[in-house]
């Protein structure tokens, strides 16, 4: 009631104050607007907009003359293209991207792992300058457990300082420009660096490594806490690739598709984990079959650790039965299975009950991990495997199937109607409009059963559609965080020398890289990033980079005109 | 249908000339009445991943839960000393708190902490997603309702709205607060403004031009919040009584709500949440003052005693009530952890809350009582505990709108 009389209210006011807006307040993203197609010149921008993280100057003049049908082609054959030498030169020294986990845990070890190397429990990494730091970390901490303080090798020690350095070096340190403190540290031996690193206080540490080298930024990082060069690595290398990367629709599918099979770096082992999980489980499948991708996630050491499948225990598992005493893990683990049907595959609705959730985390149990917490492997664990018969969505999986039970429910899954419409439906969300046509989800669905669920098949009936080169498609989409950030980058031409201060911007505005709790990922949809916080953090964001004041980032002031372009409205949406 | 409503919102403050008015009397406006017709406040806070309700009200009464829960179960009340850390603070002789929470344990003695057990949604969803949905947008099995259930229940304003009428702290604005009324959300007071004084005019210039209705109402209410919060946040914020609030995001947020009540600039409705209650795993360590859930408890007892602490008498004007989107599975799982379950606990805490008593009835946890046979039944709708909070503490007559299609059930808790 009272609604209604404010809206005969509002009607009122709409058409005397905004005579203009009353038009939009009746049209709604209906089948007229999927429909009405946009101009020539707009479908390279609707290109550029949805299928890179933003245009760069000069990119839609380029996608012109290329011609925009082969630009498409191209970009959903990444292989096909070469990547751009820069952003491999900047990628080169991120040597925790192309290492596997285990090694990553030697050569970037934890407070923990620093004391089993200490204890001889875990060989030190082969190369001999980590190696020598590492022992310097070992070192530190046997100090200090002497002093009956716990080992914190990530701490720095403020007095230290005054034991490593003469009172005149620490003034030169202290005091000077950026560069002069620069050059008095680099005056040092290589050893003695790192000691004054490691005693360095924060503050003191952060404007040495804005203005240093990326060399001796890496040995700051590392000295500083080896643990967090990993996810630094990570989050860094992520902004660089968006806003260098040649291979943009790639780029773009590892997001959606990370999120889409969400983990949490910060939780546990994941921190070593995740690195190889984006690597090796979701990029290589990014446009390949849907099945693949799903049996990598699922066998992934970062999604068993954190949807906690590594622990489940079958029932009827023989660990279960013998009850191994000092063995606490005696019971079947839901997490897994119920995310795997809600959130990876058939969707909330796809018509799946407690029963099955329950089903399919019995035939989940035994896929587990060897030593999660040394960057360990995938391992099927009979003894704690169900190996009774188990009835998944109608299907009989019989009893004795062992590893091959998690498979069949994978089979069964990607294949079921329920996941080509919802996996239809994301994409499209992502791609498209928040509120996709149905008719338009309906087709992409008939693509994914037709082909066996060959994603790039999916992308080429969406990108063919006349819905996504529509009116009600074009702009209507909010930029997330990330998008936002590495689209004003783009589009001012800036140089990117370290990313540690966009990693922070992208966190500011809502959406911390790699650390969202929760298995659901961040949201799809425009609404979650219209809001008031939101806007004041874009803002101040635009000004900060027009002016070239986010550390590491220079942009060319030419390219936008106004210090407000990049915080506009307009500059909001893709 | 968000264009139309957002639409109307952006009309309304378009016809009463936001923006224009100078400050002090925006401010004399949206205080109307301090004092002697003070409105009342409405905090809300939001339990993200499903809390384990049955280990954070503990049930020492109930045999049953001693069974289910070999490992985890948080053990009856001691009186030695040395074990009293690790064991259920007694309430009643039935129910207790977890250890963590002892901070709470005064002000329920005090009779200004009311608990609600077996409490929460009837959907009979396990998706954290789904029922937090259907929590915050108070309609449970229908994810066709755009607007939160706290921005129904904000009403229509009477005169000029405080532009931060309705304010959740955090990155985004939570569902809870969508809606037709404006709603804010605010990282931090302190750094909200735009930091170049001739931009936030072009700023504000572009947003007005904009020709997307749902923008440039936003953009409206940002920039109406940031002058209206430019005068407190020059100052720098010392609670009161020496309230002491955890350093972790639930502290923060309920420190800037303190802050915002007492330099009342017309707040009626606060949201904040507190996330990671999803303990599949190690929810209890090898005590019951040990473990992910032991850790998050001593966070939000903590932040909630320090709340009260801090608004000392201005507490007489504000309720908060808590909430989680459901409760976990009655037996324990094999991780010493807890899978999804069904109804949970509520909190609610003021100074017109009749608290110092458990209420709803205790369904018992034996077998053929489980839901489902596995999770504790629920016994009374949360909708119950909001709605009688926004009606009798916040004063709006009409639920039939807040909680359309359901008519809440008041306790007496307030």
């Amino acid at each position: 009631m009272r609604r209604k009389a404010l809206w005969g209210l509002g009607v009122l006011v709409v058409l005397a104050a905004y005579p203009g807006m009353a038009v939009y307040a009746t049209k709604t993203a209906d089948s007229a607007s999927f429909s009405k197609q946009i101009s020539k010149d707009d479908r390279i921008l609707q290109a550029l907009n949805r299928l890179t993280f933003g245009a760069r100057p000069g990119d839609a003049a380029q996608v012109k003359a290329m011609g925009l049908k082969k630009w498409i082609d191209r970009q959903l054959h990444p292989d096909r293209i070469p990547e751009n030498a820069t952003l491999l030169e900047k990628l080169k020294p991120f040597d925790s991207l192309t290492m596997a986990a285990d090694e990553m845990v030697r050569n970037y070890p934890a407070p923990q792992i620093v004391r089993q190397m200490a204890a001889g429990q875990i060989p030190f990494p082969t190369d001999p300058d980590r190696r020598m730091m590492i022992q310097k970390l070992v070192k530190r901490a046997e100090t200090k457990q002497g002093d009956g303080v716990p080992p914190l090798p990530n701490a720095p020690n403020p007095q230290a300082l005054a034991a490593v350095l003469t009172p005149p070096e620490i003034r030169a340190l202290r005091t000077g420009t950026p560069q002069d403190r620069l050059a008095a540290l680099e005056a040092m031996p290589h050893e003695k660096q790192d000691d004054v690193i490691g005693a360095l206080p924060q503050q003191m540490r952060q404007a040495l490594f804005v203005a240093a080298p990326m060399e001796l930024r890496r040995r700051i990082e590392l000295t500083a806490g080896p643990a967090q060069v990993v996810s630094r690595d990570l989050q860094e290398s992520k902004i660089l690739r968006a806003v260098y990367s040649n291979r943009q629709l790639d780029e773009v599918l590892a997001d959606f598709w990370f999120n889409h099979f969400n983990v949490f770096m910060d939780k546990g082992a994941d921190r070593y984990l995740t690195t190889e999980y984006e690597r090796d489980s979701i990029r290589p499948h990014v446009l390949g079959r849907f099945r693949d991708l799903l049996e990598a996630t699922a066998k992934s050491p970062a999604m068993l650790f954190y949807l906690d499948n590594w622990q489940s225990v079958g029932p009827n598992a023989p660990q279960a039965l013998r009850g191994v005493p000092n063995v606490q893990r005696r019971g079947l683990n839901e997490n897994y299975g119920r995310e795997l049907l809600e959130l990876h595959t058939l969707g909330v609705e796809g018509g799946y009950t407690q029963k099955d959730v329950t089903e399919v985390a019995r035939c989940f149990t035994g896929w587990s991990i060897d030593q999660p917490q040394r960057g360990g492997s995938f391992r099927f664990a009979p003894r704690l495997h169900d190996n009774g018969e188990k009835i998944v969505l109608g299907v009989k999986i019989p009893a004795g199937g062992g590893e091959r039970d998690g498979e069949k429910v994978l089979d069964i899954v990607a294949h079921h109607p329920s996941t080509a419409h919802f996996i239809s439906t994301k994409l499209a969300q992502r791609f498209v409009a928040d509120d996709p046509p149905a008719a338009l989800v309906e087709r992409m669905a008939q693509t994914f059963l037709k082909t066996d669920g060959d994603l790039r098949a999916v992308m080429q009936t969406m990108l063919e559609s006349k819905e996504f080169w529509s009116e009600g498609a074009y702009r209507s989409k909010m930029k997330s965080p990330l998008e936002v950030v590495v689209s004003a980058v783009r589009a001012s031409n800036g140089n990117v020398d370290f990313a540690t201060a966009l990693v922070r911007q992208v966190a500011e505005l809502g959406e911390p890289l790699y650390r969202k709790q929760e298995p659901t990922g961040y949201s799809n949809s425009s609404r979650e990033w219209m809001n008031t916080a939101g806007l004041m953090a874009r803002m101040n964001f635009a000004l900060q980079l027009s002016g070239n004041k986010v550390p590491g980032v220079m942009v060319d002031k030419a390219a936008n005109g106004a210090d407000t372009a990049l915080g506009s409205p307009e500059f909001q949406k893709r | 249908m968000t264009n139309r409503r957002v639409f109307l919102r952006n009309s309304a403050l378009a016809m009463v000339g936001a923006g224009t008015a100078p400050l002090w009397l925006q401010r004399a406006l949206c205080a109307a009445g301090t004092r002697t017709g003070r409105k009342k406040i409405l905090v809300a806070i939001f339990q993200r991943g499903a809390a384990d309700g049955l280990n954070v009200v503990v049930p020492h009464g109930e045999q049953a839960y001693y069974a289910l829960r070999p490992t985890i179960a948080i053990p009856r009340p001691s009186l030695t000393i040395d074990r009293r850390d690790d064991s259920a603070i007694n309430l009643d002789g039935f129910f207790g708190l977890h250890p963590s929470l002892a901070p709470l344990k005064p002000l329920f003695d005090q009779q200004h902490l009311a608990i609600i057990d077996a409490v929460g949604s009837p959907d009979p969803t396990r998706s954290h997603f789904d029922a937090q949905d259907y929590m915050e947008s108070g309609t449970p099995g229908l994810k066709a309702t755009e607007s939160g259930w706290m921005n129904r229940a904000l009403g229509k304003p009477v005169g000029k709205p405080s532009p931060v009428r309705a304010v959740a702290l955090g990155p985004t604005l939570p569902r809870t607060l969508r809606g037709g009324q404006s709603a804010v959300s605010i990282q931090s007071i302190g750094a909200f403004q735009v930091r170049d004084q001739q931009a936030a005019m072009e700023f504000q210039h572009m947003y007005e031009a904009s020709k997307d209705p749902v923008m440039q109402a936003t953009a409206r209410e940002t920039f109406e919040a940031m002058s209206m919060l430019q005068s407190i946040q020059r100052q720098a914020y010392t609670p009161a009584a020496g309230a002491d609030y955890p350093r972790a995001p639930l502290g923060e947020s309920l420190k800037q709500i303190a802050q915002l009540i007492k330099s009342d600039v017309g707040m009626e409705m606060a949201f904040a949440d507190i996330t990671n209650w999803d303990h599949h795993v190690n929810e209890v360590g090898q005590k019951a003052s040990e473990g992910q859930l032991a850790v998050l408890l001593r966070t939000f007892g903590q932040a909630l005693s320090a709340f009260w602490t801090d608004m000392g008498d201005r507490m007489e004007d504000v309720a908060v009530v808590t909430m989680s989107e459901f409760g976990r599975t009655a037996r324990e799982n094999g991780n010493r952890g807890t899978d999804h379950g069904h109804a949970n606990c509520m909190f609610a805490m003021g100074g017109d809350i009749r608290g110092g008593k458990v209420y709803g009835k205790w369904p018992g946890l034996e077998r053929e009582q489980l839901y489902e046979g596995r999770d504790l039944a629920l016994t009374t709708d949360f909708r119950d505990v909001l709605g009688e909070l926004v009606s009798r503490h916040t004063g709006n007559p009409s639920l039939a709108g807040v909680f359309p299609g359901y008519d809440p059930k008041f306790l007496g808790l307030v």
